[in-house]
């Protein structure tokens, strides 16, 4: 019996100890790089410590008496049942100890909810970028700029986290927190993100930042942050989304504002060139080459870089009649989705040029032999 | 007094040929006895609790390692999603409504449960609500896969496991709505006519104010999946935005359901806990009405908190406050609770058999379940701690060191009355280190992956978190294979041992002790007052005796 006894002891020892020794190790909750999450973590390590001292009075209560009130060592037992003053104050003690927890909660909350100036105006947003969760993406709209881009897991790590990929994923940097296009934003700047999805429920949570927002179909949600420190923050959606949902990173790069600004003028760049392909005539090389590379950052996902999908939620791409026949019917589908399923409207989320290159790629793939070419103008025409 | 004793003595006449009806069928099938109830509902969780945790087996073993070793992520989801659903409705539940069947006509004096053919009907609809639920793991397009709470539109897109996850839900609310009728009316009606309210044991307190939980909610999650069903097959649009419907709608519906739902897991728990302390310090329940008032006002506060389950959905700052503040307020009830716990240790004179181990463990784990509760309950850190594995941390504390560790404790507790012998308390003591040790190595190490920001409901993630996930999944592995040293034990118990006397435990009050070992098929079979002295509380409040008392005399 005294052997339990102290292995009793020792486990709950143990556990103190861990608790303490785990935020020295980073094992706790992040202290984040702005004021908000400065806050969430004062009122999680103040909270975490009260817990801590209730525990140690509760629990070495509990512990004396085990050790002191056993029969083993002859103790009589008392009949006592009960005691209004010992009830009374465990009823009043907590109560305050809670009011003393909500104070701080309260201003914490105010502040992130309605943030306001010093001197009392509400606090005026810089910029906005809109985010849409997308099965198993991100879509990021500068509002400001015109910018738009689709962010997903890197192809590499995305090769990787396949079953039987063969590869170490513990050699890999920041394994399934890295992805192709990362959101770029300047530092000590207002920051006001508006949040909502496309198909099902995702939430965008970015630990540094101190706090994670659900993106829901059809609503705009609304959340703020401000960067002091240049660098690179990494996160995850954190709302179940499907198959993929451990697989749809953040990536969020804060910059200095001048180089912020030249990021945009790149962009923008970018941007005039890509619109200018659409109307251009493309080769079939050319389109299966990049058709190829779309496939598999936006496709194989669930239609399986062979085609072969995972039926009967994701069909077969390989022998399909609709990828087989009209293209204007493949192309209708993609633009537009099919509702109730997790084919999405391709439409808002890929350009022409994107769309008319998968298409092109999947109708003379996986032994498809439609054999013709899909060209950007034409999904263009079909699109408006 | 004179009539108590002719009830044993009869019940004592009828040990050997108790009228157990012949026959498997007309046994089992057709029983009414609340006692072969009680044992099938028994039997059926702890089989439900095996076919859960085998899921919780899987999904370790997949998350032991960074990288995808062994499922798709997408059988991955499946598995979390019917880990939740068979372990809440399939085990948990039905283990509770188990124990209630066995004891609460035994311990209000009541000759059986007040509707014995419903009590018949509501657990044989179960094992046909889980056929149907498990059965669509073998389907094409395979099990519900967007999580036991069913968040459209992701569940929508589970194909036509939809159709069958709504009608199971629909079954086991029927069968639990029933049960909850059952236990009402038995314990309004069926109660020795001097055994008062007050003088109920805490177990049958606890248990009649889930009962009521029971009959609120259940019907709020029903019609929830209704709706799922309708978006699904019949083109309605109740969560579709793109039809006018509102997906959060869902949310706020299934939360009004889920919040009291899980009090409901935990109530009768607090129940079991407060017979068995009592029983092993040897002295009262510390606190008796206090325990009653904070059971009622746990229940009542369960149903206006359900939101803090939705503080990143975005509410306006009002609710998000209001939700804050009310879900604080829970720790004040449930903090009398467990310092009368403790103030019912004080200066007892304390042994520890199995039941009460694992009852100590459930007040320290479960506070520590609690702390993790208060914390999240803070609005602006739950944007930080919410679906990551500070959460699942945090229920696994409640649920399998709250609500599974209590039914452990009761099932060691009254095996003895049920079985008519002891366990082999080695062995129990066993069972309760190997699992309290590997139960911490398992949820303990979950806190620090959800505040270093591992989000919950994934198959693989950055290798920062191998570390604690892999000692994690150690602590799992060693867990579930305690269970089978479990299974063992009552196997061995049920089908022999050292002969269990009537009293069993030497502290133990409560007319259940009063009867033989094994109870008889049937017990309290003459409707009249008991022994009130045999009740842990029998005697502090007999305002009901006394008038009973007055009325005898008047006769």
């Amino acid at each position: 019996m005294k052997k339990m006894q102290l292995k009793f002891m020792m486990l709950l020892g143990g556990l103190l100890v861990s608790t303490l020794s785990a935020a020295e190790y980073g094992m706790n909750l992040r202290k984040g790089v702005t004021e908000f999450s400065e806050t969430a973590f004062g009122l999680h390590t103040f909270t975490l410590w009260i817990c801590i001292v209730i525990g140690i009075i509760v629990f070495g209560a509990m512990i004396f008496s085990i050790f002191a009130h056993r029969r083993s060592k002859g103790a009589k037992a008392d009949q006592f049942d009960h005691s209004l003053t010992a009830e009374v104050i465990w009823t009043v003690i907590p109560i305050l100890i809670l009011v003393v927890i909500a104070v701080p909660a309260t201003k914490a909350l105010i502040k992130m909810e309605n943030p306001t100036t010093d001197d009392g105006k509400r606090l005026a947003m810089d910029m906005t970028i809109k985010v849409t969760g997308y099965q198993w993406k991100w879509k990021y709209d500068y509002m400001d700029e015109g910018i738009s881009f689709i962010s997903s897991l890197d192809r590499d790590h995305d090769l990787a986290r396949q079953k039987g990929s063969g590869v170490d994923v513990t050699t890999i940097e920041n394994y399934l927190l890295e992805v192709d296009n990362p959101l770029v934003i300047p530092v000590d700047t207002n920051i006001r993100f508006l949040l909502t999805a496309d198909d099902v429920i995702h939430a965008w949570w970015v630990p540094d930042f101190g706090w994670k927002r659900d993106a829901i179909p059809g609503f705009v949600n609304e959340a703020w942050t401000n960067v002091q420190t240049p660098g690179t923050y990494r996160g995850q959606c954190a709302e179940l989304c499907g198959k993929d949902h451990g697989f749809m990173p953040i990536v969020v790069e804060a910059v200095s504002k001048e180089d912020y600004a030249k990021w945009v003028a790149d962009q923008k760049g970018e941007q005039e060139v890509e619109a200018q392909m659409v109307d251009t005539e493309w080769t079939k090389d050319q389109l299966m080459a990049k058709g190829e590379e779309v496939y598999n950052t936006q496709c194989a996902a669930c239609h399986q870089a062979t085609g072969a999908g995972m039926p009967p939620a994701f069909p077969a791409l390989a022998g399909s009649a609709l990828v087989n026949g009209d293209p204007a019917a493949q192309i209708d589908l993609i633009l537009n989705g099919k509702p109730g399923t997790a084919m999405q409207a391709f439409g808002n989320i890929l350009s022409e040029t994107d769309i008319a290159a998968a298409i092109t790629y999947t109708r003379n793939s996986f032994g498809n032999t439609a054999g013709d070419v899909v060209q950007p103008a034409t999904v263009k025409s079909m699109k408006q | 007094m004179s009539q108590d004793i002719t009830h044993d003595e009869v019940a004592h006449d009828h040990h050997d040929h108790d009228h157990k009806p012949k026959g498997f069928v007309k046994r089992w099938l057709m029983t009414t006895n609340h006692k072969d109830i009680g044992t099938l509902y028994l039997v059926f969780a702890l089989a439900m609790f095996m076919v859960g945790g085998a899921m919780a087996m899987i999904i370790r073993l997949e998350l032991f390692q960074p990288g995808l070793q062994f499922v798709e992520p997408a059988f991955f989801n499946q598995m979390t999603t019917m880990h939740a659903l068979v372990m809440i409705f399939g085990a948990v539940m039905p283990a509770f409504v188990g124990l209630a069947n066995w004891m609460i006509p035994m311990m209000i004096g009541a000759p059986d449960m007040a509707l014995p053919r419903m009590n018949n009907w509501s657990f044989w609809i179960l094992p046909f609500a889980f056929t149907m639920l498990l059965a669509t793991l073998f389907m094409p397009g395979g099990a519900p896969a967007g999580g036991w709470t069913m968040y459209p539109p992701l569940v929508l897109q589970g194909g036509h496991n939809v159709g069958f996850l709504v009608f199971a839900v629909h079954m086991m609310g029927i069968s639990s709505i029933m049960g909850a009728i059952n236990v009402i009316a038995t314990i309004m009606n069926m109660r020795a006519p001097n055994l008062g309210y007050l003088n109920m044991p805490l177990f049958v307190w606890t248990w009649l104010i889930t009962a009521f939980l029971l009959i609120a909610v259940m019907p709020v999650l029903a019609g929830a999946v209704t709706m799922i069903l309708t978006d699904r097959y019949f083109d309605t649009s109740f969560f579709n935005a793109a039809g006018g419907g509102d997906p959060v709608l869902f949310q706020h519906i299934f939360w009004f359901f889920g919040h009291p739902e899980v009090y409901i897991m935990i109530l009768p728990a607090f129940g079991i806990i407060s017979e068995i302390i009592p029983t092993f310090a040897r002295k009262p329940l510390f606190g008796y009405v206090s325990m009653v008032y904070a059971t009622a006002a746990i229940a009542f506060l369960s149903f206006i908190v359900w939101a803090h389950h939705m503080f990143s959905v975005g509410m306006p700052l009002g609710g998000s406050l209001y939700f804050m503040y009310a879900t604080m307020m829970i720790a004040v009830p449930t903090g009398v609770k467990i310092f009368n716990w403790v103030g019912t240790m004080w200066r007892g004179s304390m042994t520890f058999e199995t039941p009460m181990l694992f009852s100590l463990a459930f007040v320290v784990l479960f506070t520590i379940g609690g702390f993790s509760g208060v914390m999240m309950a803070l609005a602006p850190v739950d944007l930080q701690y919410h679906d990551t594995y500070f959460i699942v941390a945090h229920f696994h504390y409640v649920l399998v060191t709250g609500a599974v560790y209590a039914i452990i404790a009761g099932a060691y507790y009254w095996l003895p009355k049920w079985s008519g012998h002891m366990y082999n308390e080695r062995l129990g003591k066993i069972h309760f280190w190997w699992s309290t040790i590997s139960v911490n190595v398992l949820f303990f190490p979950q806190h620090f992956l959800g505040l270093a920001g591992m989000p919950r409901r994934i198959p693989d993630y950055s290798t920062q978190f191998a570390e604690f996930n892999m000692m994690s999944s150690i602590g799992g592995f060693a867990f579930g294979l305690a269970q089978v040293l479990f299974v063992y034990i009552v196997w061995k118990t049920v089908r022999g041992g050292e002969k269990a006397t009537a009293q069993v435990w030497e502290g133990a009050k409560g007319l259940e002790w009063t009867v033989p070992s094994p109870a008889p098929h049937h017990t309290f079979s003459e409707f009249g007052p008991v022994d009130l002295s045999k009740l842990a509380n029998g005697e502090k409040f007999s305002i009901l005796s006394d008038i009973d008392e007055k009325d005898d005399k008047q006769k």
